[in-house]
C-alpha cells in the first residue's frame, strides 16, 4: 500500500460517498480535485491572458492607432506575457501533473496532500493578486498592472523610471506564484521518486510521468534564481537597494543574466511536460509504441540539462563579447539536437500506424509541426549575427509564439482532449472539436507567420503603434484577422468544455485503448483511485503483460474489449465502475488522507504577507500596506502551527 | 489500523518504509528543498561577487576590508569596517551548535529526553548567539553609515547576510518547538526524523555560512 | 558565402556609386542577397522595390556588417525551409499512407531502431555544424576593433531620443547634435553606445545588426556604409511609453558631402536675419526652453536634458524621427508635445499660437 495510507479519524467525511459542496472543495487534499481546480482557474486566466492578446491585436492591427493609449498598451503585452506564462500555461501543465500523475505511478495520492492543496490557493490569490493594477480604475485611480515587459529588464523597472504601483505588483505578485510553483514541484519530485507502485522501475514510467519529473527538477531550482532577481528588484523598490541603480554602480546585466538563468529553464518547463503528453497521445492513436523510449527520455533529461547553459542567447545583442557568443551560439546549437532528436521519434511512432484522427491526436500532430517551425526560428537565433537583425522584433514574436503556442498550447489542447474523459468520465464532443482545431492551427498560422516577415522587414517589438509607410499594414491586419479566428476556435473550445461534462458521451474506463495505468480505473476515477494498487510489468501494462500474472490491470487494447475488464480474477462487466465509485474509501478500508483547512488559510497569509508590501501612493506620501503585511505574517505562523500538529496527518 | 497500532508497527519495523525507494518521503521533499536553497543562496552569493569591489564605500575606496572610509563623524578610518575577529567567534559559535544538533538527534534517536532537550536548546543557543552578533554587527554599520542603500556592498552585504540570518532565526524557533516537544514526550526514537529534518536544516544553514564567511570576511 | 543568382535577372541600383568610393558590392547591387527572400515572396519585385515598400528591411543591406549578417540569415533560411519542408513532406505521407482502414491489420510494435537514432543524430548535427563554422567566424569578424581612420561617433540613448557626438580636432571638441546621425560613406564608421537613462537599442537595419544601449557600458558597432542615401533607424530595446516613438535618420554622404556637414554642425547657430526670426530667438532663448535645451553660441541656452537643437532647422525630421520637420508639425510639437508623444519628459508649456509662429521661424532658421 503506498505510504499515503493514514488513519481514519473523526475527520473524515460522514457520508458514504464523496464530499459535496464548496467547503469540501475548499478543504480537498485530493489531486484529483486539486487538478481540477488548477485546470479550471488557469483556463479562465488562459481566457484573460487572450482577451489581453486581443487588445494588443487590435490596437495593431492598422498603423497610427488610437484605440487603446501608449499606457495601457504597455501592461497590456506585459500582463499578456506575465498571464500566459505564470497563471495559465504553468498552472495548467500542473493540472494535468496533480490529476495524472499519481494514476500513471499506481499511487493513492501526491506524497504531500496537504501541501498540493497549499500551492493551488496560493497561485490563485497570487493570481488575483496580480491583477489587481487592473481594477485599480474602479477604485478611481488609473490603471497600473505591471508594465515594463515580462522581463522586466532594469533600470526602467527602478521606481525612478516605474514610480507607479505597476512593478510593485510585479514583483510581489511573481514571489507569491513562484512559491506556488517551487512546492508543487517539490512534492511531484518525491511522489514519483517514491510512491511508484511495485514493478514501476523508473524506466518503465511513462513518458508524461519522466518528462513530469524532469520538469519539476527545473522548477525547484530555477524559481529559486528568479526568486532572488525579483527579490533584488523588490528591495531596490521598496527598500532602496542599489542592485539595479545605475547612479550607485548596479548593472543592468546582473538583472538580464539572472533573469534569463531562470527565462531559459523556464521556457524548457513549459515544453517539456507537453513533449511527455504527446508522446502518450500519439502512440495511442497509431496503435503502436512511442518509438524510442529510451531516447526520449534522455533526449529529455538532455534538454532539461543543457537547458541551463545557453541563456545569453537572449542577450545576443548585449554586447558581451565574441568568446561568449560564441559559447552561447554553440551551446544553443547543440540543444537542438536532442530536440530534434524527439521530432522525429515521433514521427517514428506513427510510421507504419494505423492512426486515428481524432480530435486529440490532430492537436498533437499539428504540434510537432508547429513546433517544428519554431524550432527552426530558433535555431535562426542562435546564429548570434544573425540574431542582431532579429532579436527585439517581430521575428522573435513569431518564433515564441510558435513554440509556445504551437508546442504548449496544442500540445495541452490535445491532452485536454486526451484526458478529459478520464477526469469527467464523459467525451468532449469531436465535432466541435475539429472546429476547434482547424480555426486554432489555421488561425496561429495566419496570425504568427507573417510576424518572421514583419520582424526582418523592420519591425521592432513592444511598440504600441507603428507608422503608415513601413510596409506593415497588410501583415498587421492578418494577423489581427488570424487573432480572431483563434479567439473563435477558443470559445468553442470553452463551450465544449462546459457543457460536455454535463452532456457529453459517457466514458468508459478505456474509451481510446490506451496503455497506461490511469486507463485502468473508472471515469472518473474513485476518491482512493486504484481498489488494488496494480503491480506492473511491463511500460504499457494495459498493452503488453500476462493478464493471469497482473492482476487489477485490465488487460485489452480496443475501446470494445475495454469494457469487459478482468479484476482480480474476475470477469465484471459494466456497469461495474459506477457501483465501484459510489462506494467510498472508508467501505473498502482504505485511508486516505483527511481533508483539511489549513492550506487555503496559510495560502492567505502568504499573500497577505507579500501584498501589504505594497507602497500606496497616497496624496504624495508613500505609505505600505504594513498592517496588512503583519496580519498575514500572524496567520502564516498560526497557519503552519497548526498545520504541523493537525491530528490526523 | 488506527493510529497506535501505525505507531506500534513503525517502531518496530524502523526504517521499514513503503515507498519505491525506501527512504521517508519527507526527508527525501527536505533535500529536495535544500537543492532549491543551494540555488537561492548561489544567486545571492552570485550577485554578491559580481559586484564586489565595485562600489563606492562610503566615500572613499572600494573595499570593506581597506582603510579609508569616513564613518559618520566624519572622521576617516584607517581600518575596514569588517570586524573580522569578532566574526570569527561568531563563525566558531555556529559551527559549535551544529555539533550541539548532533548531539541532540543522537539522543532523540536513544530516547534521552533529558538530553534531548538540553542539546535542542544548547543548538538554538547557538544559534541566538550567533544571531546576537550578526545584530551587533548590523547595527554597529548602520550607526556608521553603512546601510541597504549606502552602495553596492552595503546592498549585496546586508541582503546575503540577512537571508542567511532570516534562516537562522527560522532555525531557532524550528529547534526551540522541537525542544518544547520533546520535553512534553512527543518526540520518541520512532519520531526521531523530526529531529533528523531540523538536522538537516542547521546543518545546511551552517554550510552556507562557511561558503559566506570566507567569500565576504576573509577574502579581500 | 556565395550569394545564388537571382533567377529574375541583373537590376541596377538607383543611385550609381561615387567615383572614388567603393560602393556596393555587384551582388548586393543586382539584388542578390536578397534573392531567396524576393524568389520566394515577392516575385518578380527587384531589391529596390522591395527596400521602397518595406523602408526598415534587412533585405536591403548598405553595408559591409550588414552584408555579412544577410549572409548568415539566407543561409539559416535555404537550410530552415529545406528542413521544415522535409519533416512536412515525411508527415503529410505518414497522414496518408498510415491512417487507419477498417479491417486492417494491428501495426508492427516497433519500439526503436537504434541506426534510425544514430542516423537523425548525427545529421541534424552536420547541419549544425555547416551553420557553426560561418556563424563563429562572423562573430569575430564583425566584433573587430575599429580601425584607425573610423570615424568615431558616440551614441547615448534618452527616452526618447538619440543623442550623438562626434569628437573632433582630435579630440578637443565635440560636436553634438541629435536624431540624425551622419555619416560618411566608404570609410569605417564607429558607433560607441551607452545608455543615458534606461535601456534602448540601436538598430538601422540596413546598415547592419542592433547593439544595446546599456548603463554604464560601453557597446561597439563598426560597419563601412557603401551607398549614400537616408536610412531609417528606430530603437529596438522597449524604454517606456514612446519606445514606439524613437527613431533617427541615419545619413551617408558621400566623403566631400559628409565633410561639409561636419563643419556646418560645428559652427555656432546663425543669427537671425529678419524681425519675426529675431522675435523667435528671443522667446526661446529666453524663455523655458533654454532650461533644457544649448543651443551653440548662445549663451543663456544651458539645458542638458533636452537634444541639442544648434542646426535644428537642417534635419529632415523632429522628435526622433517621427515626424517631417516643417512648420505645421512644428507647431503642433511646441504646441503639445506630450499629445504627440505618450509620457515626453517636454512639458505643454500653453504657449500661445502667436509666440509659437516665431519660435517655428527661429528654429527651423537654425540650419
Amino acid at each position: 500500500m503506498a505510504s499515503t495510507a493514514t488513519v481514519a479519524t473523526p475527520h473524515h467525511v460522514a457520508a458514504h460517498k464523496a464530499p459535496t459542496g464548496i467547503w469540501s472543495w475548499i478543504t480537498t487534499v485530493d489531486h484529483k480535485r486539486i487538478g481540477i481546480l488548477y485546470g479550471v482557474t488557469s483556463f479562465l486566466f488562459f481566457l484573460v491572458g487572450g482577451l489581453e492578446a486581443i487588445l494588443v491585436r487590435i490596437q495593431l492591427a492598422v498603423p497610427n492607432n488610437d484605440f487603446i493609449s501608449a499606457e495601457l498598451y504597455n501592461q497590456l503585452f506585459t500582463m499578456h506575457a506575465l498571464t500566459m506564462i505564470f497563471l495559465a500555461l504553468m498552472p495548467l501543465t500542473a493540472a494535468f501533473f496533480n490529476y495524472l500523475v499519481p494514476l500513471q505511478i499506481g499511487a493513492r495520492d501526491v506524497a504531500f496532500p496537504r501541501l498540493n492543496a497549499l500551492s493551488y490557493w496560493i497561485f490563485l490569490f497570487g493570481g488575483i493578486f496580480f491583477n489587481i493594477g487592473f481594477l485599480l480604475p474602479l477604485f478611481g485611480g488609473e490603471s497600473q498592472a505591471p508594465n515594463a515587459g515580462w522581463f522586466a529588464y532594469a533600470p526602467i523597472t527602478t521606481r525612478t523610471y516605474t514610480p507607479g504601483l505597476n512593478m510593485d505588483f510585479y514583483v510581489l505578485g511573481l514571489q507569491i506564484v513562484g512559491l506556488s510553483s517551487i512546492i508543487a514541484s517539490l512534492n511531484f519530485i518525491i511522489t514519483i521518486i517514491n510512491l511508484r507502485a511495485p514493478g514501476m522501475r523508473l524506466m518503465r514510467m511513462p513518458i508524461f510521468t519522466w518528462m513530469v519529473l524532469v520538469t519539476n527538477v527545473l522548477i525547484v531550482t530555477a524559481m529559486a534564481v528568479f526568486t532572488i532577481a525579483v527579490t533584488e528588484l523588490m528591495f531596490d523598490r521598496m527598500f532602496g537597494t542599489n542592485f539595479f541603480n545605475p547612479a550607485k554602480g548596479g548593472d543592468p546585466m546582473m538583472w538580464q543574466h539572472l533573469f534569463w538563468i531562470f527565462g531559459h529553464p523556464e521556457v524548457y518547463i513549459l515544453i517539456l511536460p507537453i513533449m511527455g503528453m504527446v508522446s502518450e497521445v500519439l502512440p495511442t492513436f497509431s496503435r503502436k509504441p512511442l518509438f524510442g523510449y529510451n531516447v526520449m527520455v534522455f533526449s529529455g533529461i538532455l534538454i532539461g540539462w543543457l537547458g541551463w547553459g545557453v541563456w545569453s542567447h537572449h542577450m545576443f545583442a548585449t554586447g558581451m563579447g565574441p568568446i561568449a557568443d560564441t559559447f552561447f551560439a554553440l551551446s544553443t546549437m547543440l540543444i537542438a539536437i536532442p530536440t530534434g532528436i524527439k521530432i522525429f521519434n515521433w514521427l517514428g511512432t506513427m510510421w507504419g500506424g494505423a492512426i486515428r484522427f481524432t480530435t486529440a491526436m490532430n492537436f498533437s500532430i499539428a504540434f510537432i509541426a508547429m513546433f517544428t517551425l519554431g524550432g527552426i526560428s530558433g535555431v535562426m537565433h542562435s546564429v548570434a549575427p544573425a540574431d542582431l537583425q532579429q532579436t527585439d522584433t517581430y521575428f522573435v514574436v513569431a518564433h515564441l509564439h510558435y513554440v509556445f503556442f504551437g508546442g504548449t498550447v496544442l500540445g495541452l489542447w490535445s491532452g485536454m482532449y486526451y484526458w478529459y474523459p478520464k477526469v469527467f468520465g464523459r467525451m468532449l464532443d469531436e465535432r466541435l472539436g475539429h472546429v476547434h482545431f482547424w480555426l486554432t492551427l489555421i488561425g496561429m498560422n495566419v496570425t504568427f507567420f507573417p510576424m518572421h516577415f514583419l520582424g526582418l522587414f523592420g519591425m521592432p517589438r513592444r511598440i504600441f503603434t507603428y507608422a503608415d509607410n513601413l510596409g506593415f499594414n497588410e501583415m498587421n491586419m492578418l494577423a489581427t484577422v488570424g487573432s480572431l479566428m483563434i479567439s473563435l476556435g477558443t470559445l468553442v473550445f470553452a463551450f465544449n468544455l462546459f457543457t460536455a461534462w454535463k452532456r457529453g458521451r459517457v466514458a468508459g474506463p478505456n474509451p481510446w485503448g490506451a496503455s497506461t495505468l490511469e486507463w485502468s480505473i473508472p471515469s472518473p476515477p474513485p476518491e482512493y483511485n486504484f481498489r488494488e494498487l496494480p503491480v506492473v510489468r511491463s511500460r504499457m501494462p494495459l498493452w503488453e503483460g500476462d493478464p493471469t500474472k497482473e492482476a487489477a490491470i485490465p488487460h485489452g487494447r480496443h475501446e470494445e474489449d475495454t469494457q469487459t475488464v478482468s479484476f482480480a480474477g474476475k470477469t465484471a462487466e459494466m456497469p461495474f465502475p459506477d457501483d465501484e465509485s459510489k462506494m467510498s474509501a472508508h467501505d473498502l478500508g482504505i485511508h486516505l488522507p483527511p481533508p483539511s483547512y489549513w492550506p487555503v488559510v496559510l495560502a492567505a497569509g502568504i499573500t497577505l504577507t507579500f501584498g501589504g508590501l505594497i507602497f500606496r501612493p497616497l496624496d504624495g506620501a508613500l505609505h505600505n500596506l504594513w498592517y496588512v503585511s503583519i496580519l498575514g505574517v500572524v496567520l502564516t505562523a498560526v497557519s503552519i502551527y497548526s498545520w504541523a500538529f493537525e491530528p490526523g496527518h | 489500523m488506527d493510529h497506535a497500532h501505525a505507531a506500534e508497527a513503525h517502531a518496530a519495523h524502523p526504517g521499514h518504509l513503503d515507498t519505491t525507494t525506501g527512504l521517508d518521503s519527507r526527508k527525501m521533499a527536505f533535500w529536495g528543498f535544500i537543492g532549491s536553497e543551494c540555488l537561492l543562496f548561489g544567486s545571492l552569493i552570485a550577485t554578491y561577487m559580481g559586484y564586489k569591489g565595485k562600489s563606492e564605500f562610503l566615500g572613499m575606496g572600494p573595499y570593506p576590508h581597506d582603510g579609508g572610509w569616513k564613518n559618520r563623524a566624519g572622521e576617516v578610518m584607517n581600518h575596514g569596517i569588517l570586524d573580522i575577529p569578532l566574526t570569527t567567534i561568531s563563525t566558531f559559535i555556529l559551527l559549535m551548535s551544529s555539533v550541539a544538533m548532533v548531539l541532540a538527534l543522537n539522543y532523540t534517536q536513544r530516547g534521552d529526553r533529558k538530553n534531548s532537550v538540553l542539546w535542542l536548546l544548547m543548538t538554538a543557543l547557538g544559534g541566538s548567539i550567533f544571531l546576537g552578533f550578526q545584530v551587533y554587527e548590523f547595527t554597529h554599520f548602520y550607526n556608521e553609515g553603512l546601510t541597504l542603500s549606502s552602495n553596492l556592498f552595503g546592498s549585496t552585504f546586508f541582503l546575503l547576510t540577512g537571508f542567511h540570518g532570516a534562516h537562522v532565526t527560522v532555525g531557532v524557533i524550528y529547534l526551540i518547538t522541537l525542544a518544547v516537544m520533546a520535553q512534553r514526550g512527543l518526540i520518541p526514537p520512532a519520531k526521531a526524523l523530526n529531529v533528523e529534518i531540523a538536522g538537516l536544516y542547521w546543518h545546511f544553514v551552517d554550510v552556507i555560512w562557511i561558503v559566506i564567511f570566507p567569500l565576504v570576511y576573509l577574502i579581500k | 558565402m556565395k550569394s545564388r543568382v537571382n533567377l529574375f535577372g541583373p537590376r541596377w541600383s538607383a543611385l550609381p556609386p561615387e567615383p572614388d568610393v567603393p560602393g556596393r558590392s555587384l551582388a548586393s547591387r543586382l539584388g542578390l542577397r536578397s534573392a531567396p527572400l524576393l524568389a520566394a515572396v515577392l516575385a518578380g519585385c527587384s531589391e529596390e522595390k522591395h527596400l521602397q515598400t518595406y523602408p526598415q528591411t534587412i533585405y536591403a543591406p548598405r553595408s559591409e556588417f550588414a552584408d555579412k549578417l544577410l549572409d548568415l540569415q539566407n543561409l539559416i533560411t535555404y537550410l530552415g525551409v529545406a528542413v521544415g519542408l522535409l519533416v512536412f513532406a515525411i508527415m503529410a505521407y505518414i497522414m496518408v499512407k498510415f491512417r487507419y482502414r477498417p479491417g486492417m491489420p494491428e501495426p508492427e510494435q516497433i519500439h526503436g531502431n537504434t541506426k534510425l537514432e544514430l542516423a537523425w543524430t548525427l545529421i541534424p548535427a552536420l547541419i549544425l555544424a555547416v551553420i557553426a563554422v560561418p556563424t563563429v567566424r562572423t562573430i569575430f569578424e564583425t566584433q573587430q576593433k575599429a580601425p584607425d581612420n573610423a570615424v568615431v561617433v558616440d551614441v547615448i540613448g534618452w527616452q526618447w531620443w538619440w543623442e550623438f557626438k562626434y569628437p573632433v580636432d582630435g579630440g578637443r571638441d565635440t560636436v553634438i547634435t541629435a536624431n540624425e546621425i551622419h555619416v560618411p560613406v566608404g570609410t569605417p564608421v564607429h558607433l560607441r553606445l551607452t545608455a543615458g537613462d534606461v535601456l534602448h537599442s540601436f538598430w538601422v537595419p540596413q546598415m547592419g545588426g542592433k547593439r544595446d544601449l546599456i548603463n554604464g557600458k560601453t557597446n561597439h558597432i563598426v560597419f563601412t556604409p557603401n551607398e549614400p542615401g537616408i536610412y531609417l533607424g528606430q530603437c529596438a530595446e522597449y524604454c517606456g511609453d514612446s519606445h514606439a516613438l524613437m527613431k533617427m535618420r541615419l545619413i551617408a554622404h558621400d566623403s566631400a558631402g559628409y565633410r561639409e556637414w561636419l563643419r556646418n554642425e560645428a559652427s555656432p547657430a546663425p543669427e537671425p536675419t529678419d524681425s519675426s526670426i529675431a522675435l523667435g530667438k528671443k522667446l526661446v532663448t529666453q524663455g523655458a526652453c533654454a532650461g533644457c535645451h544649448i543651443i551653440q553660441g548662445v549663451p543663456t541656452m544651458v539645458g542638458r536634458t533636452g537634444p541639442n537643437l544648434t542646426h535644428f532647422g537642417r534635419r529632415r525630421t523632429l522628435a526622433a524621427g517621427i515626424v517631417e520637420n516643417n512648420a505645421e508639425n512644428l507647431a503642433a510639437w511646441l504646441r503639445n508635445p506630450p499629445a504627440m508623444k505618450p509620457g515626453a519628459k517636454m512639458p505643454n508649456l500653453n504657449l500661445k499660437d502667436e509666440e509659437i509662429r516665431y519660435m517655428v521661424a527661429y528654429l527651423q532658421s537654425l540650419q
